[in-house]
């Protein structure tokens, strides 16, 4: 009995363990995958290229910077719609709305989260860019700001519901010694509430910011995918194309092998890269800030 | 002299329990007056309906009146916010404002407009030597509030109540999260307070009531069983429940 107890548990330990290696494991093998593609471009196109502003593959153009601002202008974007918007959101359910508002709202918001990106694309196509065409006056709807009003679409769901967890889980005695204070419900919310879940709300703006990088099909729908260098704020009314809706565009006809497959590889890096960026900032401001709690309550 | 006059308060909950029945009492100026009874008597349900943070409790039913100073401050005119700078509140747990020392102090004061610097830092100190903590946070005012302890963090929030120089505090079981030492001292403090203010507490023990009362009141299910002096109160009872209370027969 007791020897077979002790067997079952040496495999269930097992199981567990090899799962949760296999999980680093296979991020291992496709960054290994992804430098083993791409890294060849670095024999194959020098640096000077690479650096340069033009993005013309058949041509030999394999001028990266104008996808990389592409999609850091439209992420950009997207944050300054998505961040007031969704913690805004995510204040008024958690702080204002009385109960049943909050229990209508709340799964609302989730199911939006649930929705295709594909779906959003469809609806930003057909309503957001001619509304946009007409009402600024552009040549075309499909611009760099389309798509960082459509990401903003996408990232708040992911914001407020994340932030919301963040505000609800401050203790209610934090608000009553605020209330008792005499302070107003306003102030109570600015310099009480939101600075105690101030690491849920950064953790929940990082993850949101992170869903608008990788996004691809929305972006690739209704941002006009033109190649062009965008610095200005003008360019923001202009059609851009990001890495993502390059990678997604042109994969499927390049010839395996060959140097503009390589380059595409190279893209999927930078990509990786700065997606890996914007995680460990989120996760050293979470880590930074749970140490100083333990640190002061030690 | 009744600084406050509470007149058939009677309140109940969206939850169904009925937390005060028919509650009248007068309560005296400089002096302590304790609320004692089991749990779910409605002492913390009175403390609260006198700063109004019933407010943001989901409340079915309420009538009768409470008057501080002859107003009544039940009525729904009344400015909420300046009745809360009036009628400072210490809550069982100590929850310090996740701030520094200093700005939990100020914090209130700050909200009511004040802006001197001078000011403030006198309304510090006066206040932290009041609640005596003084001596252990002075060196440290800009250190983070939650890195004192428990009992530092109650005579704190006891600190930021009094530096809005209210004319009432209101105390819910300030020391039931203190250990003996850190208890001795808030009450010390009390006795000191009493002396300028109005003193509404809520003890979490009979001993602490019966050290500390003026006047006490015992609660019982939503009622107010009996009302008096402290010392005669805890030495010869009018009240067959109370006298059972007091000696521990029930509760």
């Amino acid at each position: 009995m007791e020897k077979s107890l002790s067997w079952r548990e040496f495999i269930i330990t097992r199981l567990i363990q090899s799962s949760g290696y296999s999980a680093v494991i296979f991020v291992l093998l496709i960054f290994f995958f992804l430098l083993r593609e791409g890294l060849p471009t670095l024999s194959e196109v020098d640096a000077s290229s690479l650096l340069s502003v033009r993005w013309y593959p058949i041509e030999d153009y394999f001028g990266i910077l104008p996808l990389i601002s592409g999609s850091l202008m439209v992420t950009l974007g997207a944050a300054l719609i998505a961040v007031p918007f969704g913690i805004g959101t995510a204040v008024y359910i958690s702080e204002i709305a009385p109960r049943w508002m909050r229990e209508i709202l709340k799964p609302l918001v989730e199911l939006l989260g649930g929705l295709p990106s594909v779906v959003l694309g469809f609806l930003g196509i057909l309503v957001v860019s001619p509304f946009l065409r007409i009402f600024l006056d552009l040549p075309t709807g499909l611009t760099a700001f389309t798509g960082s009003l459509l990401l903003g679409g996408i990232a708040v769901p992911t914001i407020v519901s994340v932030a919301e967890d963040a505000l609800d889980s401050v203790p209610r005695a934090y608000r009553e010694g605020a209330w008792a204070l005499g302070a107003t419900r306003w102030q109570t919310i600015w310099r009480v509430t939101l600075p105690a879940a101030r690491s849920g709300v950064l953790t929940a703006v990082m993850l949101g910011v992170g869903r608008a990088i990788g996004e691809t099909m929305t972006v690739m729908m209704v941002t006009g995918n033109a190649p062009v260098l965008a610095l200005k704020l003008g360019s923001l009314f202009s059609p851009v194309r990001t890495m993502t809706a390059t990678i997604a565009a042109e994969m499927g006809e390049v010839a395996n092998g060959s140097t503009h497959y390589h380059v595409l590889f190279l893209i999927g890096i930078v990509l990786f890269v700065i997606s890996l960026i914007v995680n460990i900032i989120a996760s050293s401001v979470v880590f930074r800030a749970r140490k100083r709690a333990e640190r002061i309550l030690s | 002299m009744n600084k406050i006059t509470i007149e058939s308060l009677s309140l109940q909950y969206s939850d169904g329990t009925e937390s005060l029945r028919d509650v009248s009492m007068g309560i005296h100026q400089n002096a302590v007056t304790v609320l004692f009874g089991p749990a779910g008597g409605g002492k913390s349900t009175l403390l609260r309906c006198l700063n109004r943070l019933n407010d943001l409790t989901e409340v079915k039913a309420s009538s009768g009146q409470i008057l501080i100073d002859g107003e009544n401050i039940l009525d729904p005119k009344v400015d909420v916010i300046a009745l809360r700078r009036k009628v400072g509140m210490v809550f069982a747990r100590p929850v310090p404002l996740p701030m520094s020392i200093r700005e939990n102090i100020i914090y209130g004061l700050e909200l009511a407009g004040e802006k001197r610097k001078s000011k403030l830092d006198e309304a510090v100190e006066r206040s932290l030597k009041l609640s005596a903590v003084w001596d252990e946070v002075k060196d440290r005012l800009n250190d983070p509030a939650i890195a004192l302890s428990g009992g530092q963090q109650q005579r704190l929030c006891l600190a930021r109540v009094i530096a809005l120089q209210p004319e009432i505090i209101l105390l819910d079981e300030p020391t039931s999260g203190l250990d003996p030492i850190s208890t001795g001292k808030v009450e010390a403090a009390l006795l000191e307070l009493k002396k300028e203010y109005t003193i509404i507490l809520v003890p979490h023990s009979i001993q602490q009531a019966a050290r500390t009362a003026d006047y006490a009141a015992f609660f019982l299910t939503g009622e107010l069983i009996e009302y008096g002096e402290g010392k005669s109160l805890f030495t010869i009872p009018k009240q067959k429940k109370t006298e059972d209370y007091i000696m521990g027969r029930f509760g």
